[in-house]
């Protein structure tokens, strides 16, 4: 098992090239949950504020 | 032009956001599938190389990171120009979602093919290879172009001009790709040792071409996942916005 | 084209006016060259084998300073937008204002290159090769000067990301341009870079200033 995980004496090497991209595709998902988490939370937080009022149609107006 | 009605639909966010919550799962389940399976067997499966070793394992994750460095490039340039010329602003979406995660891989590449090159070239960094040149220019696009969106405060404005870089960028990804290769031609002298890449073995094919699955899927899962906090984002007081995350179902 | 040759005098007029600004980047071009042998090495050997790839380095980085007169003023003022609304296609008039910044603004680099390369030591004979690929390389790097300072015209403080965004892009002439002065130097056949910078300069006159004008276009808005 030691064996095949020191990948003959270059296991620092192929162990830290893994780790890395590894690291980075977690990030990424992480990242992108977050951003998508934070925007849902301010659109629950602003709660429509800035919508533009529906112009009222003419039924409406007579 | 008439354009066909799905081009209409894929313009519509509430339907773009419904569509990537449907896909994710997919997306993301066998992108993640197909990366375990390929990274398994070719740390274990695939027979060590007869000249490099154990080392030259770090080809099922180098090649695939910049390629889908590349990619999301192509990705963030094609979708700038689609936004440009018809004025979509889910298409200026996809460009910006594209940009960050296109940043992350390019720079991966860059680190894990300096760790590659220390024990097979000898050195972490080799400035007269013609493809650590060219990603590194690639990287300085991506960190250009979100330079360049970072300093608009008005989001169309800055959607609109980033649009045009990138394109303008795809446009001279070739010429500077070429150009760094024919320079690195003239400087091949005997001081840069260098193992030539024979034909790869069906054994080590397979595990790479599924590396190469796997990371093409893991790219539009993350495409997806930041495309949908951008719709939010952009999208925040609309009516579909507000029903979900008042807990209805859009 | 009687517009275009009113609107390159026009920029050529206003350029005088406003010499100092100018002449600002070449000052810039010769501090960094002398800064060269100070930091490196005196020895002519030494400054020979660098002073190719300093002068066109230094170029490239001086060229940068002296984009505010390209079309921030004239945005500024509202000239620009007046251009944008005339008859004459917005096209005609990017071209021409990126002429007559060529003009000003570049063509006195491709006296100044040689000169200084002159100073370290390149020999006689490699110049009019380097002048003559300077003449090539400059009209490519003027639209993409042109399409930084268009890019970012509605920016407050523009100028300080204009070299990240199209310095990348410019390395294409930096390679061909160093290598056809190079190959000049060592007598070799220097026709291959020179039509590869040719025909950049040709895809960038005809496909940048659409570019440009769009970037323009929106910055006005």
């Amino acid at each position: 098992m030691i064996e095949v995980l020191a990948m003959g004496g270059d296991g620092a090497y192929v162990w830290s090239a893994y780790g890395i991209t590894l690291a980075v595709l977690a990030g990424n998902v992480w990242a992108a949950r977050r951003r998508r988490q934070a925007a849902l939370e301010r659109a629950r937080a602003s709660g429509g504020a800035e919508r533009p009022r529906r112009r009222p149609t003419v039924r409406q107006l007579q | 032009m008439k354009l066909p009605r799905w081009f209409h639909q894929l313009g519509s966010p509430p339907y773009v956001y419904r569509l990537a919550e449907r896909l994710s799962p997919w997306l993301g389940w066998s992108g993640c599938l197909l990366i375990a399976v390929g990274a398994l067997w070719g740390l274990f499966g695939a027979p060590p190389d007869f000249r490099q070793g154990e080392v030259y394992r770090i080809i099922y994750i180098h090649p695939q990171t910049s390629y889908v460095g590349m990619m999301a490039y192509v990705v963030m340039a094609v979708a700038g120009a689609v936004g440009f010329i018809w004025r979509i602003k889910l298409a200026h979406a996809v460009a910006v979602s594209a940009a960050p995660i296109g940043a992350s891989f390019v720079l991966c590449s860059l680190i894990t093919g300096a760790i590659w090159g220390r024990p097979t070239w000898g050195t972490y960094w080799e400035w007269g290879d013609p493809r650590i040149m060219s990603q590194t220019l690639l990287l300085f696009l991506f960190l250009g172009y979100l330079a360049l969106r970072a300093s608009f405060e008005d989001r169309d404005k800055a959607d609109r001009v980033s649009a045009i870089l990138a394109v303008v960028g795809v446009v001279n990804i070739p010429i500077i790709h070429y150009s760094v290769e024919w320079w690195n031609s003239l400087h091949q002298g005997p001081s840069i040792t260098r193992l030539d890449e024979p034909a790869i073995h069906a054994s080590m094919l397979v595990p790479f071409l599924i590396m190469v699955a796997g990371f093409t899927f893991f790219f539009y899962w993350l495409l997806l996942n930041r495309l949908q906090g951008e719709i939010v984002e952009r999208e925040r007081d609309a009516r579909w916005v507000q029903e979900l995350v008042s807990g209805g179902r859009p | 084209m009687g517009a275009f040759r009113a609107i390159v005098l026009r920029d050529l007029r206003v350029a005088f006016r406003r010499w100092s600004e100018v002449a600002n980047p070449f000052v810039f071009f010769a501090v960094v060259v002398a800064l060269f042998p100070l930091s490196l090495s005196p020895s002519a050997p030494e400054l020979r084998s660098i002073g190719v790839g300093v002068v066109w380095i230094a170029a490239l980085l001086s060229s940068l300073l002296a984009l505010d007169g390209l079309f921030r003023n004239d945005a500024e003022d509202g000239s620009l937008e007046q251009l944008l609304l005339s008859p004459v296609p917005f096209g005609v008039t990017v071209l021409a204002k990126i002429a007559a910044h060529w003009l000003v603004s570049v063509l006195p680099l491709v006296l100044l290159v040689p000169l200084s390369a002159l100073s370290f030591r390149l020999p006689a004979s490699g110049l009019p090769t380097l002048a003559f690929a300077l003449l090539l390389a400059t009209p490519s790097l003027s639209v993409l000067l042109a399409l930084g300072a268009a890019l970012t015209v509605s920016l407050k403080r523009g100028g300080a990301i204009i070299g990240l965004l199209i310095l990348p892009l410019a390395a294409p002439l930096l390679i061909f341009g160093t290598r056809a002065t190079d190959f000049a130097l060592h007598g070799e056949p220097v026709a291959g870079p020179l039509y590869l910078l040719a025909a950049m300069a040709a895809a960038a006159v005809s496909l940048g200033p659409p570019a440009v004008a769009a970037a323009l276009k929106v910055g006005l808005e």
